[in-house]
């Protein structure tokens, strides 16, 4: 579904990705975990189209799709998916409005039929009732005046209503109590699925308790330095970043 | 004086039907106003006033003396329910108007009546005199305007139904000037909502020049929507000028979306206590379009109170010139103002200049204004787009967000929704 080969990025003439790597199959999850200023953010913007962000080499293959050729909408409508760690808040726009026009336009681009109010609210109702929220945050405008854990579950919301093939869950878990933190993970487990996949960058190992992955992935100085099954994640919990550094220090001065 | 502009109007001075040119205090006045308009010229480049708006073009053009008859499809006017009044270039059209079914209290007639009825004291207004050198179109105002809209609400009055005009520009063989002239009065605690549009039935180039005078007594209550949509190529100057008495309530929105030369002057005197204004506004200026608009708000009695709300955005190659002013006398204790202008630049082409300026002669006064120019959010509109919103829709989004602020002030839904219909769809050319 999703296959990064030597992705090299620069962010204001810095190099941020150095060469990562990383395949990602329909059904899976992953969970990306590294230390700050790792480059796990990096990723997801730049898999999610964001500008700013130069792409000085490799590739990046979604579906049959070359994903750095595609417009952010246009990503989004080939079912990319990104929760972002600081929601906007756009005052003046409804909530409501916003996520019509957002799965219409992703409907239209895929040649199906526009939802009118009536199915679109159906299927609000529908999500709402699965995911614990309540129907309040619709009336509102896009993220205004939300507290921190309303804007991570507003974007546990748009996800499941855009159900995207692949989401990018960008440091949700950060700034969230256990309660928000269990309800952004039941959203996740809720849609996963064996043609859906999911992208679950953290810092901390607590979200992986309720989102167990299948693939444990750190990043450290813009690659992924190790892979494993979810014990990796708890080794990390165990003896910290620091671990890794000392496992590649050999490595390194191999090379 | 020697500007080709208004030796085309004294020529069309002196083919002014005679009858119009009361004899009299009237009829004086038009020719001294006149007089004055030709003596002091167009407002050059050193009136500061003017500073932003150049009227060097204009001053080159020639206008057609006479108003010109055009037929107008009354499909333009579908969307403005009756009452309404209805001038095209000009001259009011009674096969388009309708001024029936008036709530008792309320009467509403074209100026060109009034002054065929004789009725000096309903036309009073018609005799002021304009003093200052720059205030040429209020002075040619003053000397041709023939019609216009007079509407009065008598004390108590609650008109439930809005009243609109309807200025209409029609193509009609050659570039006309057309001067209107208004009154609105409302008695005490009197209310009514009235609409105010300035648009084009078919591309043109006339000369709008449109005066209103708005008087609210005591306890009276204002919703005032103006909106100007006329044609790319005309020019429109447009004056308010509103007076309120005690405790009078005056609410005014006004949409700045069309025409190439667009000048509004509101001024606003409170001049009983606790007498209130909230005005906001919109200034689109896209494509080559210079918007002007000019804010005199005077404090003169005390604990009298304005709140100013006015969005600008520049795209193409447009311009925004906003003048905030508000003036404070001495003895306007008490005084709450408050005046927030922010501007989007969605083009590096665009030109936008805002001047809030405050003048505080009095005590106890609670004032704050702000003025920003900036651009959309880059992380908004990437929110946006993330969502699967294409670029253009997003940019639309956000700026009509931007604009929410101003509309959310219209108090009557369905005005409120015509309006928003109007700024709707005008901000995909301008935000895409």
């Amino acid at each position: 579904m999703l296959k990064i080969e030597n992705l090299h990025v620069r962010v204001a003439g810095k190099e941020i990705l150095k060469g990562l790597n990383l395949t990602v199959k329909p059904g899976e999850v992953h969970a990306i975990m590294g230390p700050n200023g790792a480059g796990k953010s990096t990723l997801g913007n730049v898999l999610a189209g964001r500008e700013g962000y130069e792409i000085t080499a490799g590739t990046v293959d979604f579906g049959d799709k070359d994903l750095l050729q595609l417009e952010p909408e246009e990503r989004a409508a080939e079912g990319l998916f990104l929760a972002f760690q600081y929601p906007v808040e756009i005052p003046g726009v409804n909530n409501t409005y916003f996520l019509k026009a957002a799965l219409n336009a992703q409907r239209k681009y895929r040649g199906e039929s526009e939802l009118d109010s009536m199915q679109f609210l159906k299927l609000v109702r529908e999500k709402l009732r699965v995911l614990h929220i309540s129907d309040e945050l619709l009336h509102r405008a896009v993220n205004a005046g939300f507290s921190g854990g309303e804007k991570k579950r507003n974007e546990i919301f748009q996800m499941a209503l855009l159900e995207p093939r692949l989401a990018i869950l960008d440091e949700t878990d950060s700034g969230l109590d256990i309660d928000a933190l269990k309800m952004v993970a039941e959203g996740v487990n809720h849609m996963r699925s064996a043609d859906r996949a999911f992208i679950v960058i953290t810092h901390y190992q607590r979200l992986l308790d309720y989102i167990v992955p299948d693939q444990v992935h750190v990043l450290a100085e813009g690659r992924i330095v190790e892979s494993g099954d979810k014990t990796l994640a708890l080794k990390l919990e165990e003896h910290g970043y620091a671990w890794i550094e000392q496992r590649r220090l050999p490595e390194h001065s191999a090379v | 004086m020697s500007a080709t502009l208004l030796q085309s109007l004294e020529q069309a001075y002196a083919q002014l039907p005679p009858a119009a040119m009361q004899a009299g205090r009237l009829g004086e006045a038009r020719r001294a106003s006149l007089a004055a308009a030709l003596a002091d010229g167009l407002p050059g480049a050193r009136a500061e006033r003017w500073r932003h708006t150049s009227l060097r073009a204009l001053e080159r053009r020639a206008f057609s003396p006479l108003p010109a008859t055009a037929t107008v499809d009354p499909a333009v006017l579908a969307a403005i329910p009756a009452p309404r009044i209805v001038f095209v270039n000009g001259v009011f059209a009674p096969q388009l108007s309708q001024l029936k079914d008036l709530p008792e209290g309320v009467s509403l007639q074209p100026l060109s009546q009034a002054l065929q009825q004789g009725d000096v004291r309903e036309v009073e207004f018609l005799a002021r005199r304009f003093d200052a050198a720059d205030e040429t179109f209020a002075r040619l105002n003053a000397a041709f305007a023939l019609d216009g809209l007079l509407l009065r609400v008598a004390a108590g009055v609650h008109c439930t139904q809005p009243v609109a005009l309807v200025m209409l520009g029609a193509a009609a063989g050659g570039d006309h000037a057309v001067h209107l002239r208004h009154c609105v009065e409302l008695g005490e605690d009197a209310r009514l909502t009235f609409c105010e549009y300035q648009l084009a039935a078919s591309p043109q180039a006339h000369l709008l020049n449109s005066f209103a005078h708005l008087h609210l007594r005591r306890g009276a209550r204002l919703d005032h929507v103006r909106v100007q949509g006329e044609d790319a190529g005309a020019t429109v100057m447009t004056r308010s000028d509103a007076v309120l008495g005690s405790e009078a309530d005056y609410r005014r929105t006004d949409l700045e979306l069309g025409a190439g030369l667009s000048r509004h002057e509101l001024n606003v005197s409170l001049f009983g206590q606790h007498a209130r204004v909230a005005a906001a506004g919109v200034l689109l200026a896209d494509g080559r379009r210079h918007l002007d608009t000019r804010l005199n708000i005077d404090h003169v009695a005390r604990d009298t109170a304005c709140d100013l709300t006015w969005r600008g955005l520049g795209a193409d190659r447009g311009r925004v010139v906003f003048h905030g002013g508000i003036l404070i006398r001495a003895g306007a204790d008490g005084t709450a103002a408050q005046l927030s202008n922010k501007n989007l630049l969605l083009s590096a082409n665009a030109e936008i200049d805002t001047q809030p300026v405050l003048e505080i002669h009095a005590d106890e006064v609670q004032a704050a204004h702000g003025a920003t120019v900036g651009q959309l959010d880059d992380t908004a509109l990437f929110y946006l787009r993330s969502r699967g919103l294409p670029e253009s829709v997003a940019r639309t989004l956000l700026t009509r967000a931007f604009c929410r602020v101003v509309l959310d002030g219209i108090a009557d839904a369905g005005v409120r929704e015509r309006t928003d219909g109007l700024l709707d769809a005008r901000l995909p050319q301008v935000a895409a």
